[in-house]
């Protein structure tokens, strides 16, 4: 009783000093996006009059209109999620599968495959893409939204094939046993045992392989030159990298690419969270 | 198996494909001269590749020892003070906010910098005006001075979530019993969280300095975003120089020879790391 009353007495002031220090990092952290939705809403004459710190004088929307007809933004949330959906769902296919074939519980006499599946997916695209940029152009699929779907599908696949191997190398051997006396064949196993008992995992890796796709710059940028296959992405950073946009349309241009992600982040947030802190100690 | 025959054509082939043109000149067409070590020895001489190589350690500087110092204490912090003592669901709020700028792709955070270090319209220069600081404004991205420092910052803020993520969860593996025998023996709250915190989530330190050094090495979006590069080279790294080897100069056996050197340092930083934590843990 009397530790814990020395221990608050001693405490408030500290308490009182670090909680505000956090909050301010929180909010200064929080800043950049409050001034982009401030400022994605300003008129540009109401900006150039007060600058980009005031509030609008009224709510102005036809910046962020202009901003989505000009490079048919809905186009490019489109290919975003044709891409990133294919490749995370392809993706989770092929990693299980992988994983599976690999052997179950045999995983650790096959240590260096798992191996290079994680050097796969820790090397630099820059170290890909020129044979396959080159590839592409020969087979006919250079700026074609499938070249980037089979690209990210084994990217994303070496890493998942190296964590569902590690996940299923502690599936119950019972299980499996079981379902080979009752006469399942390997692949009987595979979907209707091994997949729903993982599917947690599995749903981790989907939502982890469908955000990562969706932010992906270097290989979009190189693969899809017209602008109607471009990502949200490649757009907004070519866009950028022009140097042609005034102070409320870049403002327009970084609200839509935030809501996004921040969206997924909303949605996806306890996936999100579990997920990063069980890679961490993988 | 389509696992192995994807893992082949995209990675495996491609890799070495890339390897072997680093040993040849060539410009995209034609036939690729083969010439030994020539482009290694010229890189080696090349003072553009030394500045980025440079550049490229204050990136990780930026990307990985900065935030993992500051994640480990603002992850303390939360964990210690603010949850235990205010409510965990202020400490979840803040590990959010924080967390917040790690959800946007690369580039969209570029352009959100990109506006707001902007030298005529940007919002932290109009801030300085404001408080009557104006003879400190600057070109920060456009300015050889101010460049690097100006992307490390931007980086800092992309980056700083993920460790406090990673660390909060490594946190709740520790045992409270060690942190209140310290605290009867009368050890401050420095002394326990360098003598029980970070001996305790050691694996989590690791893993986040090892991810975040290799996400420094492979740092291309938010460079071609930000500065392209420049000015003058002042932000340049390897990643993008090799990407403005291939593409924009045509000369694609040096930009192979940079892509090649750095996987492997990528792949000789991640054994390394992986042998100090083998002996780490044994």
């Amino acid at each position: 009783m009397s530790a814990v009353t020395v221990r608050r007495r001693r405490g408030d002031p500290v308490r009182f000093v670090v909680l505000t220090g956090l909050v301010l990092l929180a909010v200064v952290t929080l800043v950049p996006f409050l001034l982009v939705a401030v400022n994605a809403v300003k008129s540009p004459s109401d900006y150039s009059r007060n600058g980009p710190l005031g509030l609008p004088e009224s709510l102005y929307l036809r910046g962020i209109v202009d901003f989505w007809v000009r490079v048919d933004f809905a186009e490019k949330l489109m290919n975003s999620a044709v891409i990133a959906g294919a490749v995370a769902v392809l993706a989770v296919l092929v990693s299980i599968s992988a994983a599976y074939a690999l052997g179950i519980g045999r995983v650790h006499g096959r240590l260096w495959i798992i191996g290079v599946f994680l050097l796969a997916n820790l090397m630099p695209q820059e170290a890909l893409v020129y044979p396959l940029y080159y590839m592409a152009k020969k087979v006919d699929l250079y700026d074609t939204r499938l070249a980037v779907i089979i690209i990210f599908t084994a990217v994303q696949s070496a890493f998942g094939t190296y964590l569902l191997s590690s996940v299923l190398s502690r599936f119950p051997r019972e299980i499996l046993d079981a379902a080979r006396i009752d006469g399942a064949s390997r692949w009987q196993t595979l979907w209707r045992v091994v997949v729903p008992i993982s599917w947690p995992t599995l749903s981790v890796l989907l939502v982890f392989f469908f955000i990562w796709t969706w932010n992906e710059f270097f290989i979009p940028l190189v693969m899809l030159v017209s602008n109607d296959n471009q990502t949200v992405p490649v757009a907004l950073g070519v866009l950028q990298g022009q140097r042609l946009m005034d102070a409320t349309t870049q403002s327009a241009s970084a609200l839509l690419g935030i809501l996004p992600a921040v969206v997924f982040f909303i949605l996806f947030q306890r996936t999100l969270t579990r997920g990063i802190a069980a890679g961490a100690v993988k | 198996m389509p696992g192995a025959a994807l893992f082949l054509v995209i990675i495996a082939i491609p890799l070495a494909v890339n390897v072997w043109i680093s040993f040849t000149r060539w410009q995209g067409v034609g036939t690729p001269r083969w010439v030994g070590f020539e482009q290694y020895r010229k890189l080696f001489t090349d003072e553009t590749f030394w500045a980025s190589t440079r550049n490229n350690l204050a990136l990780i500087v930026a990307m990985a020892i900065i935030p993992t110092f500051l994640g480990l204490l603002l992850a303390a912090a939360l964990f210690d003070v603010v949850a235990k003592r205010v409510g965990q669901r202020s400490a979840s709020a803040l590990r959010a906010s924080f967390y917040l700028p790690q959800v946007l792709p690369a580039v969209v955070a570029g352009v959100v910098w990109g506006w707001i270090l902007h030298p005529e319209y940007g919002a932290v220069n109009e801030l300085l005006r404001v408080v009557g600081l104006g003879s400190w404004t600057q070109n920060w991205l456009g300015d050889e001075k101010t460049a690097l420092l100006s992307v490390m910052a931007v980086l800092v803020w992309i980056q700083l979530g993920y460790p406090i993520v990673i660390f909060m969860a490594g946190l709740q593996r520790v045992d409270p019993e060690l942190y209140e025998s310290a605290e009867v023996d009368g050890a401050s709250w420095w002394q326990r969280l360098w003598l029980i915190t970070v001996p305790q989530i050691r694996p989590e330190i690791f893993v986040v300095l090892l991810t975040c050094t290799i996400a420094a090495l492979k740092t291309f979006d938010k460079i071609f975003v930000l500065t392209r590069g420049g000015p003058g080279g002042a932000t340049n790294v390897p990643s993008y120089f090799s990407f403005q080897n291939f593409f924009e100069k045509a000369n694609v056996g040096y930009g192979a020879a940079i892509a090649t050197l750095l996987t492997a340092v990528i792949v000789g930083l991640t054994f390394v790391f992986l042998r100090v934590q083998q002996r780490g843990e044994s």
